[in-house]
């Protein structure tokens, strides 16, 4: 018998997003220490930890924010570091920032429109003269950008100024935004923070959908314990920039390292 | 008020429209710019010295080949003079402006004026550093009013120079409200880095800002080279200065703020020369700046600054 028989099936998916010996500095502060995670195609996989435990960085350092003092990051086999910004999201890789970041003052459904930039034809000719090309690809976005206001229950307010919504629905709209671009890794940073309980658990209900119908794989950053231990396949814990833990959620939940983490020493 | 105080308020009208059109054509380029790069382009006035040059030596020579219809030379012109002046303002950003993009505001600023000073000396060399002229192109006009009192002097430049400026803006204003690449021009002025994040390539935006700015400034550039019939190497100075002042009277970044800025800084200026001494109009236009950024810091059109984090 193989060895790869003895594997279970999870395990014998590639990694999507590989993360390898993350670390960031900045000046005295190691910020990031040796951080190392998989994410496979369609999971969810959450970093949480306390504050300043460094899980922002370690999102800004895989979405190509900041530029990591050592180690790489791969997205199916190809490194992300050195890509400019609006490579890496072609690529495939897509994020939220922890405050709301729509363009305010453009309408719900030309925020929808603008990240379907790259995959749109651009160029002078045929935007001068409306060739029907450029016409059919229009509309092509305006369907598309329908479909995920649908999805996100924003429809009825597709031409209000973004800012102006409610705050859940700017935090729905930044996530359609991002999933309208057909990302393979979704990164959310806190997506649940200032929302109520019934707006969290709609953020659940909508997370675990991109999972199952788009087969998005989703990297998360929560404080909301409820929402990171009801919908994560897998959690990394963060204290002081160092990695203390990484697990199902039920491993996690009994890990006494976390605990003392979270609790302090008893 | 006499019939004649009236006609005179209109020619100053007339008058600070055609002056207005100019500037708020420059402002635009001004107020582009810092939409997006939240920078000042110090070297934007020389840009329209430029433009203004190559307007002038385009018109002289299709005068020798004895080209004599005005709309061929306008449009002939006006072609020319964006082509040649926007690809100095893309080569000026992509020389002495991208290369220090991400440094403290300063530098690009220092840089600016460094583009600036040598675009100057740079028209010098080729051109000389005297008042270069030509025969007026279109000459001619309406009058209106009494025989014996003050009449009112409607040149066709004048109604060219509104018929242009109103034309180009327009193109802008649809440009950038309905294009692909103006959704994305509206985007990076709101959050370029997460414009970036989604994928939009930043620099292309910029380059294209640029671009754009410069293609205004050439269009007013020609428009007054067909007014005045003259130019020199140091128009770009003072013209830059009035457009920036109206970019800021109007709200730094709004585009429809520059237009009004410009079109109020030139009534400002037209109506100062008239009623009080025409030496006054410089005072008068900074003046109202100073009087607009002291009540309304953000400008006419200009929204409180958004706090970013």
């Amino acid at each position: 018998m193989s060895l790869e028989l003895a594997k279970t099936p999870v395990a014998q998916t590639p990694p999507l997003l590989e993360v390898q010996h993350l670390s960031m500095r900045f000046g005295g502060l190691l910020a990031v220490d040796t951080v190392h995670f998989e994410v496979r195609p369609s999971q969810i996989f959450a970093i949480i930890g306390p504050n300043g435990a460094g899980k922002t960085t370690v999102f800004n350092c895989v979405g190509g924010f900041y530029r990591p003092t050592t180690g790489t990051v791969a997205l199916n086999g190809q490194p992300l570091h050195g890509l400019a910004s609006h490579h890496i999201a072609q690529r495939g890789l897509v994020r939220t920032f922890q405050n709301v970041r729509l363009f305010k003052t453009m309408t719900v459904v030309e925020n929808l429109l603008i990240s379907q930039h790259t995959q749109l034809e651009t160029r002078l000719f045929p935007g001068l003269f409306k060739t029907p090309k450029y016409r059919r690809a229009e509309a092509e976005a305006l369907d598309r950008a329908v479909f995920w206001l649908e999805k996100v229950g924003l429809l009825a307010v597709a031409n209000r100024e973004a800012g102006n919504l409610a705050y859940g629905q700017q935090r729905r709209l930044e996530i359609a935004r991002c999933m309208i671009t057909q990302p393979k890794v979704l990164m959310l940073d806190e997506p649940a923070a200032g929302l109520n309980p019934q707006e969290t658990r709609d953020l659940d209900r909508l997370i675990n959908e991109l999972r199952a119908e788009h087969g998005v794989a989703v990297l998360l950053i929560e404080h909301d314990m409820s929402l990171v231990m009801g919908i994560s396949d897998e959690i990394l814990v963060m204290e002081y920039g160092r990695p203390i833990a990484t697990g199902t959620p039920a491993e996690i939940r009994s890990n006494p390292k976390v605990i003392k983490a979270y609790l302090g020493e008893e | 008020m006499s019939d004649s105080a009236i006609l005179e308020f209109i020619q100053q009208i007339i008058n600070g429209l055609t002056l207005g059109s100019i500037y708020a054509l420059i402002a635009i380029g001004y107020t582009m710019v810092y939409g997006i790069i939240g920078m000042i382009n110090f070297a934007h006035g020389e840009i329209y010295m430029i433009g203004a040059y190559v307007g002038l030596l385009v018109i002289t020579a299709l005068g020798l080949f004895g080209v004599e219809s005005i709309p061929l030379i306008l449009l002939a012109t006006l072609a020319i003079s964006i082509l040649v002046t926007s690809s100095y303002g893309w080569t000026v950003e992509r020389l002495a402006y991208r290369p220090l993009r991400g440094s403290p505001r300063l530098v690009p600023l220092i840089s600016a004026i460094g583009v600036s000073i040598f675009l100057q000396n740079y028209v010098q060399l080729g051109q000389g550093a005297r008042d270069v002229s030509m025969q007026p192109v279109l000459s001619g006009g309406w009058r209106f009013g009494p025989e014996d009192g003050f009449q009112v002097y409607l040149s066709y430049m004048q109604v060219l120079i509104a018929v242009v400026t109103v034309a180009f803006m327009a193109g802008l204003t649809l440009f950038i409200g309905r294009s692909r690449m103006g959704r994305a021009c509206r985007a990076c002025s709101q959050d370029r880095a997460m414009a970036n994040l989604l994928g939009i390539d930043t620099d292309r935006v910029i380059a294209l800002t640029f671009i754009m700015g410069a293609a205004l400034a050439a269009v007013a550039g020609v428009l007054v080279s067909m007014y005045y019939g003259l130019v020199n190497p140091f128009i770009g100075f003072l013209a830059g200065l009035k457009a920036f002042t109206a970019a800021v009277l109007g709200g730094i970044g709004s585009i429809p703020g520059a237009m009004l800025g410009g079109v109020v800084l030139g009534l400002a200026e037209s109506f100062a020369s008239a009623y009080l001494q025409t030496e006054y109009k410089d005072v008068v236009a900074f003046g109202l700046l100073i009087l607009v950024l002291l009540v309304r810091p953000t400008g006419l059109m200009g929204r409180p600054d958004v706090e970013k984090v």
